[in-house]
């Protein structure tokens, strides 16, 4: 059997297809179901392996990005994601999804380190191509130190921390920092446009010490062919492989013994 | 009596910079108010006064303020600040949607807070100035800077602030207008009192059919048919009969052409002509739709929004790109959106405050304001707007355009509609208000000095999140066969939608039904409101369980407004009472067509006289920084154009992402190899000098925008956007004559079918009692068939040792051209298209690609050969390019100048690899073209006439030039 995903859909999502197709290329299925399903029956949740929330604009991010999803994620599926996260199932949030995980508390889980998601610096809506170096704690995932290209799209994803940079050193030494935006040649920056929001240490994503809770800005599922790239392959921005790497990397826990 | 309420501002914490704030002090030190200590911008909430402070404080920690980011102010109902003064407030006033507020309300349901009934959330912004100001200053100069006060009220925080009252109650019985006995004056007279823009003569015609009825019309009655007729809806002149007439230098009459319907004769005639198997719906619904595979179309539709645009520009782009998108969603059954095109023409950068016309707002803020409606609309919706451009002429600047464009997706299954008698009409969406009364009407007019203060009724604010929504529940519900059709709420809202759907078989509606935003409204507002995100369908009665539970679990609004019917009448009923009762035929059939007269006007015969220039390298740094040429990126990086993972050929390309594309590609679905490319042309300062060359330069302009990225010339299809002035005047109609006379011969030589259009005349401005109308600006939007791609190319350049190919034949005719603008050229010929040979050079260009001889492939618009090659350069990864203009194949007598800057239509410079220069010409045979350089390694761009360098410029010279910002 094909590992299961189950992607959630409310008011607002709309990176739903390019996230289904990235996992589906990766080898799974893909069930989306409305919150409202999943309030009446959050243990719809047991039936999956990977619980994804796409991105989007959900209720308009009318009172800050993912802010009203987290609470209804919180009040309502936090305790079945709890249980599915400690059976060994995974969470998976991008950009929208990733501030609702925020937002919900289910990220960072580091004692102390109060995290938010605010304006990009330049406080403009920002879509343009990312650099993301893999850091040892996503190892599990894509080699660390590779790079991983993908488009950024957001107006919200500069990460501010209460505590400043001793929270990003708290954030380190917990192995909680999956991802972070870097140049050419890997070094990780903060400087506009390379990083399109300006976030504290350069953070673009951020992991649980289990490895399987994940949210990340940028959108790896719209880097699924050479034809997504901005130079179409021609080397600057990789193969135009990592993204499908990077969600198979997502999956393989769940792959393991699946031939396909 | 408006109650007190909690005032809840949200500052970004002391210690981070306010962006906000310093735009605000920009803009108020920009208007002579300097204030130096800065301004703290704060995100405001009016809460119901019943609510008790622990509760307020509860709901600003859990769901207002940001707890790492933000210090929230409070203050108590009746309470003022001692320094209120300083703090400006500005918020949307009474009546104008506020969807954040909305927002707000549900969340609180999260918080098991109920509001009680009759109270609700309001939003605005604060404006805290952190140094002294005189508060009368502050209010007076900042309410104009920082706010719209059209649609928004300032105040200062030195009062208690209360909510809005409830909305007003209008008196709702039925109310007849008597005009049986009338003269033509006084019918005129209350066509203007109820803002119906009907004239005298329709006056008349309806009056006669009242007559014939015996009795008196209703107001409704009256409003009714002001909506099907008004020219936004009806396009009376471009459907109407017209006398047509070329004078010579002598004012003689040299010639007369009468058209019976001009539309009909030129656009459609083309269509007809050609009539491709792959068209499958053209011009008879809310958009065309062309084949993309046997099984999927592709629907397409281009609209204006140019009057709600000059007074809000923000709300107006927005509501643009959203009612587009609804004319996709009411395409046959439904259509799915996947992306987004948008236009803007507006007054020139930096303009002198002082020499704006009274009542108009700064062309800079316009454009800034068009463009955040069109990325915050469309970024939530999740459609990629990708394809579009800005110009800037002087024209423009009291009435902007404002086109925007949507396409969408849709099984071949789900093309064709039809409601039928016994099916319930039923509305999803968003509720009905007092926003957008008389849209259709107030477009039908010239704007004028008072138009914002008077007509803010016109304007509506969008909430996209409603109209995703609608999109999914709509998708869902034409899967399951529910609907027999379905159409968008769009100009006229109601009454247009089931005036339309009705239109062969009769309707009957209960106007009580509709769901309303606030109590009040008469029947007249409910049935002609133009209220954002509303779509209504017709469905057997079987089917509303089904609707109704799809609609509950999406959280969408639907209602039962009433039935079709056999009897081929409008009914309406208030409460009971019949308030409309007429003839589909009157209202659709009844409108009088009188001929209109139409002068063409004289069009400039001088040879251009291209001057030498003296140092090329500035001259095409200038080119490459006129606001028509320069980089458009900063416009493009705020829009999400990669949304639904399908743009595979993109608006800005090549490694550093600076490279401006021609057609953008993308793919409807993930999962085939099919895309479509997009391009548009546009050439509003051609068009003033001769509207026929120009219209063609536009439609060839957007067919060498999808042929240079891949596009199958073959399988294009393409739209028209008439943007004119008042053409009751024969001037004005004369130019468009012409232009549609150019719609005409283009379509049939390129074998190009118009699948839809869409025209928008009076745009005039009148002050001062003169009235001046904007350039003849006619918008061709292409969309063509990519059959895999794969095949696709971009415009950066690709590797060193390639050859530099010029396509197509270069003429001396300078008219109307950038570099004519900046030589100060004498008017002279404007450059048009050889019907004869273009479509054979956009053929053999597409085998060339097809079979992977282009490498890179740009065409050649504003500013010519030199602009082309910079942009070349400019988006490629550390290689330039070398071009011996010498060899550029065309006229005899060509100047360097001609050479470099002109604008003569189908032509493309293309890379081709090193191996494939015989392979390439295989396709051209006699067609003109010729190696003229090639692709060198280093990032510097040398122009040559022979052995003498023109230009030699590097890359990031090139780029600063044009403007280029990350």
């Amino acid at each position: 059997m094909k590992p299961r995903v189950l992607q959630l859909f409310t008011s607002g999502i709309n990176c739903d297809r390019e996230l289904r197709y990235a996992f589906e290329l990766a080898g799974a299925t893909v069930r989306e179901m409305h919150i409202r399903e999943l309030m009446e029956s959050p243990e719809a949740i047991r039936d999956c392996e990977m619980f994804a929330i796409p991105g989007g604009f959900t209720y308009g991010d009318d009172l800050g990005a993912g802010r009203v999803l987290g609470l209804e994620v919180k009040r309502f599926l936090a305790t079945e994601l709890e249980e599915h996260h400690e059976r060994g199932g995974s969470i998976f949030g991008v950009c929208n999804g990733f501030q609702a995980l925020v937002k919900s508390d289910l990220l960072p889980r580091v004692e102390g380190v109060e995290v938010s998601l605010t304006w990009n610096f330049s406080h403009r809506f920002e879509c343009r191509w990312s650099r993301l170096l893999v850091e040892d704690a996503l190892d599990h995932v894509l080699p660390a130190g590779s790079i991983l290209p993908a488009p950024s799209a957001h107006a919200e994803g500069q990460i501010v921390l209460a505590a400043g940079e001793e929270d990003v050193a708290r954030l380190e030494a917990a192995n909680a920092i999956a991802l972070r935006y870097c140049d050419e040649n890997g070094t990780p920056t903060s400087e506009w446009p390379t990083c399109p929001s300006g976030s504290i240490g350069a953070i673009a994503g951020m992991v649980s010490p289990s490895g399987r809770i994940l949210g990340l800005m940028p959108h790896p599922e719209r880097n699924l062919s050479p034809l997504h790239l901005p130079d179409r392959g021609a080397g600057a921005w990789g193969s135009g492989e990592e993204g499908v790497a990077f969600f198979r990397g997502l999956m393989a826990p769940y792959l393991a013994g699946i031939h396909s | 009596m408006s109650s007190n309420a909690w005032r809840v501002e949200l500052e970004l914490n002391s210690s981070r910079i306010d962006p906000l704030g310093a735009a605000a002090v920009q803009s108020l030190a920009a208007r002579g108010l300097p204030l130096t200590d800065g301004i703290r911008v704060g995100r405001g909430f009016l809460l119901p006064g019943s609510l008790d402070r622990d509760e307020v404080k509860m709901i600003v920690d859990s769901l207002l303020a940001d707890p790492v980011n933000e210090t929230a102010r409070i203050v108590a109902p009746g309470e003022v600040e001692t320094d209120g003064q300083k703090s400006l407030l500005i918020r949307r006033m009474a009546g104008v949607s506020d969807p954040e507020a909305h927002t707000t309300e549900r969340a609180l349901k999260l918080l098991d807070i109920d509001l009680p009934s009759g109270t609700h959330v309001e939003t605005y912004r604060s404006y805290r100035c952190l140094g002294e100001v005189a508060g009368e200053q502050f209010l007076k100069i900042g309410g104009r800077a920082l706010g719209n006060l059209t649609i928004e009220e300032a105040f200062l925080a030195n009062e208690p602030v209360g909510l809005h009252p409830e909305p007003t109650s209008r008196p709702s019985k039925r109310r007849d207008i008597p005009l049986r006995d009338l003269g033509i004056d006084e019918l005129s007279a209350i066509s203007s009192e109820m803002s119906l823009a009907l004239t005298g003569e329709e006056m008349v015609a309806i009056q006669e059919f009242f007559v014939a009825e015996g009795r008196e019309p209703s107001d409704v009655e009256l409003e009714t048919l002001a909506q099907t007729w008004s020219e936004h809806c009806k396009h009376k002149t471009l459907t109407g009969p017209v006398s047509f007439q070329q004078l010579d230098g002598d004012g003689k009459i040299k010639e007369r052409r009468h058209y019976n319907n001009l539309l009909k004769e030129t656009v459609f005639y083309a269509t007809q002509k050609l009539s491709p198997e792959w068209c499958w719906s053209v011009f008879k619904d809310n958009a065309g739709v062309i084949a993309m595979t046997e099984d999927i179309g592709i629907a397409i539709k281009v609209e204006t929004h140019n009057h709600p645009s000059a007074l809000d520009p923000y709300g107006g782009s927005g509501t643009g790109i959203g009612g587009v998108i609804r004319d996709i969603l009411g395409t046959g059954l439904g259509a799915r959106p996947f992306a987004s095109t948008d236009v803007f023409c507006v007054g020139e950068e930096n303009m002198d405050r002082k020499d704006l016309p009274p009542g108009t707002m700064h062309p800079d803020r316009i454009l800034d304001g068009v463009v955040a409606g069109v990325r915050d609309y469309g970024n939530r919706m999740g459609i990629p707007t990708v394809a579009g451009t800005v110009i800037r002429h002087p024209g423009y600047v009291a009435n902007p355009l404002v086109f925007a464009g949507s396409l969408g997706e849709i099984p071949r299954k789900y093309v064709d509609k039809a409601a039928r008698p016994g099916d319930l009409i039923v509305a999803f969406g968003g509720r009905t208000g007092r926003d957008g009364i008389h849209g259709a009407t107030f477009s039908s007019e010239a704007l004028h000095e008072d138009s914002e203060s008077i007509d803010a009724a016109a304007v509506q604010i969008g909430d996209p999140i409603t109209e995703k929504k609608v999109l999914d529940v709509l998708m869902v519900a034409r899967d399951r066969d529910i609907f027999t059709a379905v159409t968008d709420c769009g100009a006229g809202g109601f009454s247009s939608a089931v005036g339309e759907m009705g239109e062969e078989i009769g309707a009957e509606v209960n106007l009580e039904g509709a769901p309303l935003k606030y109590a009040g409204l008469s029947y007249w507002e409910i049935w002609i409101s133009e209220a954002q995100e509303r779509m209504v369908a017709a469905i057997p009665p079987a089917k509303l369980d089904e609707l109704q539970h799809l609609c509950d679990t999406a959280d969408v609004e639907l209602t039962v407004l009433g039935t079709f019917a056999d009897h081929e009448r409008l009914i309406l009923r208030w409460h009971g009472e019949v308030v409309c009762d007429m003839p589909m035929s009157f209202l659709h059939g009844g409108v009088p067509q009188p001929v209109r007269d139409a002068i063409a006007p004289q069009t400039p015969q001088n040879d251009t006289a291209w001057p030498s220039v003296d140092d090329h390298g500035q001259l095409l740094q200038n080119i490459l920084g006129h606001p028509s040429v320069a980089s458009k990126e900063w416009v493009v990086r705020q829009y999400d154009h990669e949304v639904q993972g399908g743009t595979v050929l993109k608006p800005y390309q090549g490694a550093n992402g600076h490279g401006a594309g021609d057609g953008t590609v993308v793919k409807p679905r993930l999962d085939l190899p099919q895309g479509v490319a997009l391009g548009c042309g546009i050439y509003p300062r051609m068009a003033e000098l001769d509207p026929y060359a120009a219209t063609a330069n536009a439609i060839d302009e957007a067919l060498r925008n999808t042929v240079a990225a891949g596009g199958n010339p073959h399988r294009t299809a393409i739209l028209d956007n008439f943007c004119w002035g008042d053409c009751r005047k024969p001037d004005r109609f004369g130019s468009m004559v012409l232009a549609a006379e150019a719609c005409r011969d283009a379509a049939i030589a390129y074998g190009t079918p118009f699948v839809s259009g869409k025209d928008s005349l009076n745009n005039e401005y009148r002050v001062d009692g003169v009235e001046k109308a904007i350039p003849p600006t006619l918008l061709c939007t292409a969309m063509a068939i990519v059959e895999d791609c794969e095949q696709t190319v971009g415009t950066p350049l690709q590797a060193a040792g390639n050859h530099l190919v010029m396509v197509g034949f270069t003429s001396n005719d300078g008219g109307g051209t950038v570099a004519s603008d900046l030589l100060g050229l004498e008017d002279s010929v404007v450059p048009k298209p050889n019907f004869e040979t273009a479509p054979s050079v956009f053929a053999a260009l597409h085998s060339a690609i097809t079979e992977g001889s282009v490498a890179a492939c740009h065409d050649l618009s504003e500013g010519g050969l030199a602009v082309a090659a910079a942009e070349m350069v400019i988006g490629a990864h550390g290689l330039g390019a070398s071009v011996d203009i010498s060899r550029v194949p065309g006229a005899s007598d060509l100047s360097a100048a001609a050479r470099l800057y002109a604008e003569t239509p189908t032509r493309f410079l293309v890379e081709v690899p090193a191996d494939r220069l015989e392979q390439f010409g295989s396709h051209f045979r006699t067609l003109p073209w010729a190696a003229v350089g090639e692709v060198q390694a280093g990032d510097q761009l040398e122009l040559r006439d022979g052995p003498t360098t023109l230009v030699n410029l590097d890359s990031a010279t090139l780029s600063t030039a044009n403007r280029v910002q990350a």
